[in-house]
């Protein structure tokens, strides 16, 4: 059976991250000729001394004349295991929006270290934002390895002083790759010139990884996303809430509760086109027919008698910040959360957080743009959710600026406020 | 028991998540169907989204005038079979009101851009499904599933909505409109593999026939009412069959003996040509051409 993996990537603007994209692809036959022909072409005509397997990742104008990538790419390959969704965000300073939205459905993180300068400030950022993110699993490929002589000693203390880092972070799975994506070394086969590295290739770890576990199987939630109501003869009575399976695993005769109203039914069937199913898990997309007639609608939560959900007003949380006009307290904001839509008062700025030293700044009046936060918020009515780090679905939120409906914030839940 | 989906099945519920989150904030969207292996896909996942009830938006053929019989006869008995309304918006008809004049070459893909926006805003259309992949070409990798378009339907690459988790941000003025793109993490190769799964009917010109071709600018162009022998060119009969379904005068066909769903997997997937390099001669201009039509509020 192939699975499908999201990851994420992160580096320095010279790290190698576009070459070792264009490497994985090329190396597992992904790169077609004509796209080869076409980036043979340009790199001809620029000079450069060999193809620049970058172009095949920077595909906009400014950023193959800039020679930098200004947005998150989004790149696909597969090999008979799996099908991978890569999320190739910049990795320059100022693009910290970018590397959150890359980050945020990724299973995987792969972030760049440059052998010869070692672990940089970029690289604690990137490994922090992927932590913050929730990404289950960390690989960090030591990139450049053909320029410091494959030697050994500079990739074990690149490894210590990573992982004397990542300590400080809430890293659950931390892997390390010697790698030159120039040359393929560790790429997709395990290479000859760094006989004393004894793991895998990063394509064959990209292969192995267990990721069905990452989901959260135990605590049942249903955001109720639309109602069908067909109307028709042959469907006269039919009332079926669809969604998302955002946890848990719903079967048919499960005991749940609508939030907000609270009521209990049991769950009558669970519809999809090829025919109902016998359980509904995450990411599914089902329509859940319950055995009572209740008022429910979009918004709604269907979760467990014994397991349900947070309901408040009051959260409190960590926020990305993604715009240039500043967050302060006092700010008024559209929230999406889940299927509900409201508007949320940021109540406190409780503190700034440095992300190069992870120090808190706690007289901090603003954050601006690529800043991240913990905050206070009071939202218009209830929300159903759950901390962040117990389930990505049900505990992330979007802030949208009311009068540029410009997506402006990405917040993570860490519970109610006081 | 082991909760997990296949690729296929991962990718089925991600678009048929974003076809209900569309349904349920936008007022009036449609969906933009060529009868294109790509918007027959769309066009399964919508039905699939919403069953038992119909689907709930019109679809929009944007008709160039340059069509393959085959697709038209498709597109209709499909609308027909799922009981949604079709609205047909004519690159012709913006011709004749001179809203855009023909190009050299007789080429219309350009000028479906005009006609595209000048349909849209005359239904009020605020929401319109398109079927574009971001594995088909670099431009479109950089797009976001909802991408947004301003009072005159152009897209800013460098000053896109970030996108978070499955979280959309369907916010939008008068006037302005979302593109949508539920395909967007499908690959060519992908949606071979799922209509071949699902069994779907297309048009029969995506399986091998026989046909008479010139060969132009390195690709096989069918002879008839858009594309007659220029200078030298000297028609004649291949086994072949398309990647792609466009206007007719730039859509190349490719030799191949695929008479069955299975037999067009394997060719996809042993493939070494990207099926716009293959087959689109509106790519071939430069670079960014596909950027530079996306910025003026292409597909």
């Amino acid at each position: 059976m192939s699975e499908l993996l999201r990851l994420a990537t992160a580096g320095s603007v010279d790290d190698g991250k576009s070459t070792l994209i264009g490497r994985l692809l090329y190396d597992s036959k992904q790169i077609f000729e004509d796209q080869l022909e076409s980036i043979e072409r340009v790199s001809l005509a620029r000079g450069d001394q060999y193809v620049d397997l970058a172009l095949l990742t920077d595909g906009l104008r400014a950023e193959r004349e800039q020679g930098i990538t200004i947005d998150v790419a989004y790149r696909y390959f597969a090999t008979p295991k799996r099908k991978f969704i890569i999320a190739d965000t910049p990795g320059h300073v100022q693009y910290t929006r970018n590397m959150v939205t890359g980050a945020s459905t990724a299973d995987l993180a792969m972030i760049l270290v440059d052998a010869r300068k070692g672990v940089l400030e970029q690289s604690r950022r990137h490994a922090f934002i992927a932590s913050l993110l929730r990404i289950p699993h960390l690989v960090v490929c030591v990139n450049k390895m053909d320029l410091v002589g494959y030697d050994a000693d500079v990739f074990e203390r690149i490894k210590d002083e990573f992982r004397a880092f990542a300590m400080k972070l809430d890293v659950t799975d931390l892997t390390f790759v010697p790698i030159s994506a120039l040359n393929g070394d560790n790429v997709v086969q395990r290479s000859g010139n760094m006989g004393w590295y004894e793991g895998p290739s990063l394509l064959h770890q990209l292969e192995e990884v267990h990721v069905a576990s990452d989901r959260n199987l135990i605590d049942g939630r249903f955001p109720v996303q639309y109602v069908i109501r067909p109307m028709s003869t042959d469907h006269h009575d039919y009332r079926g809430y669809a969604g998302v399976v955002a946890g848990g695993v719903f079967k048919p005769g499960d005991e749940v509760v609508v939030l907000p109203s609270g009521f209990a039914t049991t769950i009558e069937r669970i519809d999809m086109f090829d025919g109902p199913v016998d359980e509904a898990f995450p990411p599914m997309s089902v329509t859940l027919v319950l055995a009572d007639d209740l008022d429910v609608s979009r918004g709604d939560m269907i979760s467990r008698p014994h397991n349900q959900p947070t309901v408040g007003q009051d959260v409190d949380a960590m926020v990305c910040w993604m715009a240039d006009t500043p967050l302060r307290a006092g700010s008024k904001l559209a929230i999406k959360h889940t299927t509900r839509s409201a508007r949320a008062l940021v109540r406190e700025l409780r503190y700034r957080l440095d992300i190069n030293t992870l120090h808190r700044v706690e007289d901090a009046e603003q954050l601006v743009l690529n800043e991240i936060g913990r905050v206070a918020l009071r939202t218009t009515v209830p929300l159903f959710y759950d901390e962040y780090r117990r389930n990505r679905m049900t505990g992330s939120f979007i802030l949208i600026d009311e009068v540029t409906n410009s997506t402006v914030g990405a917040g993570m839940i860490l519970g109610p406020s006081a | 028991m082991v909760y997990e989906l296949t690729d296929l099945r991962a990718l089925e519920a991600e678009s048929i998540h974003i076809f209900r989150e569309v349904a349920a904030e936008f007022e009036r969207p449609v969906l933009l169907f060529s009868g294109g292996k790509d918007s027959i896909v769309m066009l399964r996942l919508a039905e699939k989204a919403f069953w038992p009830r119909r689907i709930p938006f019109p679809v929009m053929h944007v008709d160039t005038g340059h069509n393959f019989d085959e697709v038209l006869a498709f597109r209709d008995k499909r609308v027909a079979e799922l009981g949604v309304r079709l609205v047909v918006a004519s690159v012709q008809a913006s011709i004749d009101t001179g809203r855009v004049a023909e190009e050299p070459g007789g080429m219309r893909n350009r000028l479906q851009t005009t006609t595209l926006l000048d349909a849209l805003s005359e239904h009020g259309f605020d929401a319109a499904f398109g079927g574009a992949r971001r594995d088909e070409e670099k431009a479109r990798a950089k797009e976001r599933v909802y991408s947004f378009r301003d009072d005159f339907g152009q897209w800013d690459p460098k000053n896109q909505r970030p996108e978070l988790w499955n979280l959309y941000n369907s916010r939008h003025r008068p006037g302005e409109h979302i593109r949508i793109f539920p395909l967007s993490n499908w690959t060519e190769l992908d949606i071979w593999r799922f209509i071949a799964d699902e069994g779907i009917e297309i048009p029969s010109i995506y399986l091998s026939h026989t046909r008479e071709v010139v060969r132009r600018d390195g690709m096989l162009l069918a002879t008839g009412p858009f594309v007659t022998p220029q200078g030298d060119e000297e028609p004649f009969k291949a086994s072949v069959r398309y990647r792609t379904v466009g206007d007719a005068t730039c859509t190349g066909a490719v030799e191949s003996s695929a008479t069955t769903l299975d037999d067009i997997v394997a060719e996809v997937a042993a493939t070494r040509i990207t099926e716009r390099g293959a087959t689109r001669a509106d790519d071939r201009f430069s670079e960014a051409a596909m950027e530079d039509r996306k910025r003026e509020g292409y597909f």
